[in-house]
């Protein structure tokens, strides 16, 4: 595909991960639009960051666990999860309490690079602000 | 270089308004729809917070939805301006982008 006919496209969560489908919903919607070769990032704020906190365990509650298919997303060249700070404090959270996501540079040795790109409150404006087309759950 | 975003929460059930008036860049469009009338308001517990955290962007409610809630005109926020499904259509057409605040 041509570059001028890549369009970014930002998935934004705002949303906890089981009280309702939203968050499921985004990831298998960012799956699909995967295929479209396009410059896709994921925003999480709000209840969304708790979206991606690690040890997260369905079994007794008979739920789908979605959260290791964070850790794929690497595979589908969706590489940039913004998390932001502000969100993650009002709820208690670090870096340390989410996933370690990582994607594959083939263009640098396949070396490991984290997804997860914590920006500030004005700073996920900033990523919002520069984007074609914002999708939200 | 602008956006539009919607909002269709009560500030009273959720965050989302607080959330996007919180994001929402200088000059951009908020525009509050379906129970998100509410936000609009004047004389709750929420129009101050909005008052403050909107001064720098255009505020905008849809007419059809506080009608719908038999809101008085009277009742929205000096500040905010009420339009027409037309005029929202035409601010969609017209900005960058648009994000709807769920």
């Amino acid at each position: 595909m041509s570059e001028e006919n890549i369009k970014k496209f930002l998935y934004v969560n705002r949303k906890a991960p089981y009280g309702t489908i939203f968050a499921q919903e985004a990831l298998e919607v960012v799956l699909i639009g995967a295929a479209f070769d396009q410059d896709v990032s994921l925003a999480f704020l709000d209840d969304g960051v708790f979206q991606l906190t690690k040890g997260q365990d369905t079994k007794e509650s008979g739920l789908k666990n979605f959260s290791p298919t964070f850790r794929a997303l690497g595979d589908y060249e969706v590489t940039k999860l913004y998390v932001e700070q502000e969100s993650l404090d009002e709820r208690g959270l670090t870096l340390d309490d989410l996933q370690d996501i990582q994607w594959e540079d083939e263009d640098d040795d396949y070396n490991e690079k984290p997804s997860i790109i914590v920006v500030s409150r004005a700073g996920m404006a900033d990523v919002m602000a520069d984007q074609d087309v914002v999708l939200s759950f | 270089m602008s956006t539009l975003h919607t909002v269709n929460k009560s500030p009273f059930q959720n965050q989302s308004l607080i959330s996007c008036l919180g994001h929402a860049k200088a000059g951009d469009s908020v525009l509050m729809i379906e129970d998100g009338v509410y936000g609009a308001m004047s004389g709750n517990a929420m129009s101050e917070v909005v008052a403050g955290m909107g001064a720098n962007v255009k505020l905008f409610v849809l007419g059809a939805d506080v009608a719908a809630r038999g809101i008085d005109a009277g009742r929205v926020a000096e500040g905010v301006t009420s339009v027409n499904y037309e005029e929202f259509v035409g601010m969609a057409a017209s900005c960058d982008r648009v994000q709807n605040w769920l």
